[in-house]
């Protein structure tokens, strides 16, 4: 059901530089259809990413967040080659991973 | 500034009749940079666009959500007759082959008879060698809110294949010519209740619409950014939307009614712009505001 992310996850000195874009509706809850009623909310609630088996983000996202988001993530300590490894679970219970090695 | 450059020319024309006429280059050589100026001027608003749109290009534009998407409808067996579109469709440089295509796009396909651009090829394949409904494909044709048709994802796949190369549409291909020339004049054709054309608002320099400066789609500098934009990632919604909905969008904004869903018009269309951009290179999926 979920889209796939897409990462990238480059390597400039000894910090990586990782981008993730989601594919989710991030719908707020606070919208109406044409037909006047409420669209239930769905959107991404947790998001976890580990690089080289280490869990250096473990975040929590909320309705402000935009539809197909992107996010950005400077970490340090990073080698080339290492595993990127982004995972999200949204308010339905929905998830996804996705990886990519640093080049 | 401008006007002051111009009458100072005019000046010196008028008071110096001889002088002028045995130096008429510098006179010219006054009074032409400011008129080339608006053209290149650019205004705060245009800039912060523009630093908005390299930024997102760099940090990652939700276009690619689509362009991945894409990539699996084109390579898996789906439809009624049950092939992909990688081994059964001809984008013009032979079956399943992607590289490069959407850059030579509108172009005619003998198979189908017809010029095609990209997403009519596209959909004339699914209906062609999948065995999908045209009439399914074209009910809701383009994105809205949540929902993005799956030929919507397969152009996107398909003009992202053709990233940093240079536009070339087969202009010197006769039946292409045709279609250039048809282009032309629709653009050209002045009607429906306000009584304007395409050209009105994109057929000369510096025009613009409240702060949003308008390409003129006659020139090779202003097609271009006429191109580049679609298929495209509009923020205002959060929708992937192609040239196809562009061109019928126009005529919406026209107050003209809207051609059909992959017809000869917006080929015709897309066909003289493009190829007006000819030669100079596509950039990649768009975003835009």
């Amino acid at each position: 059901m979920a889209d796939p992310m897409k990462i990238r996850a480059q390597l400039k000195g000894d910090v990586a530089e990782i981008r993730v874009l989601m594919g989710h509706a991030m719908e707020t809850g606070q919208r109406k259809d044409a037909a006047g009623k409420t669209i239930p909310p769905h959107f991404i609630q947790s998001m976890t990413v580990e690089v080289g088996g280490k869990k250096v983000v473990d975040g929590q996202v909320g309705t402000s967040v935009s539809r197909n988001p992107v996010f950005g993530f400077k970490v340090k300590g990073a080698k080339a080659g290492d595993k990127v490894v982004v995972s999200w679970v949204d308010n339905k219970g929905d998830k996804r991973t996705d990886e990519v090695a640093v080049a | 500034m401008k006007y002051r450059i111009a009458f100072v020319a005019m000046l010196a024309l008028v008071m110096q009749p001889a002088s002028a006429q045995n130096k008429p280059a510098t006179a010219k050589k006054g009074a032409k940079p400011p008129a080339a100026a608006p053209a290149e001027q650019k205004d705060a608003a245009t800039l912060e666009f523009e630093k908005f749109r390299t930024q997102m290009e760099q940090e990652g534009n939700p276009a690619e959500l689509f362009e991945v998407k894409g990539e699996e409808f084109w390579k898996t067996k789906r439809g009624p007759k049950n092939v992909s579109l990688a081994e059964s469709c001809d984008l013009g440089l032979g079956i399943g082959v992607v590289k490069g295509a959407y850059v030579q796009m509108p172009r005619y396909f003998a198979d189908a008879g017809k010029v095609m651009d990209a997403e009519r090829r596209i959909v004339w394949c699914m209906v062609e060698k999948q065995g999908f409904k045209f009439d399914d494909l074209a009910k809701k044709p383009f994105a809205s809110g949540e929902y993005t048709p799956e030929q919507t994802s397969l152009v996107t796949y398909v003009a992202g294949q053709s990233k940093d190369m240079k536009i070339a549409i087969p202009l010197k291909d006769p039946h292409v010519k045709d279609v250039y020339e048809i282009g032309k004049e629709i653009v050209a054709y002045r009607a429906g209740p306000y009584d304007f054309s395409c050209n009105t608002c994109h057929g000369a320099d510096g025009k613009r619409i409240r702060m949003q400066n308008l390409p003129n789609i006659t020139t090779a500098k202003g097609s271009l950014t006429a191109v580049l934009g679609w298929p495209g990632y509009r923020m205002t919604g959060g929708v992937m939307l192609t040239p196809q909905w562009r061109m019928g969008d126009c005529f919406r904004q026209q107050r003209f009614p809207q051609p059909k869903y992959a017809s000869d018009t917006i080929t015709a269309l897309l066909t003289y712009m493009t190829a007006n951009a000819n030669g100079q290179m596509y950039k990649g999926l768009g975003i835009k505001r």
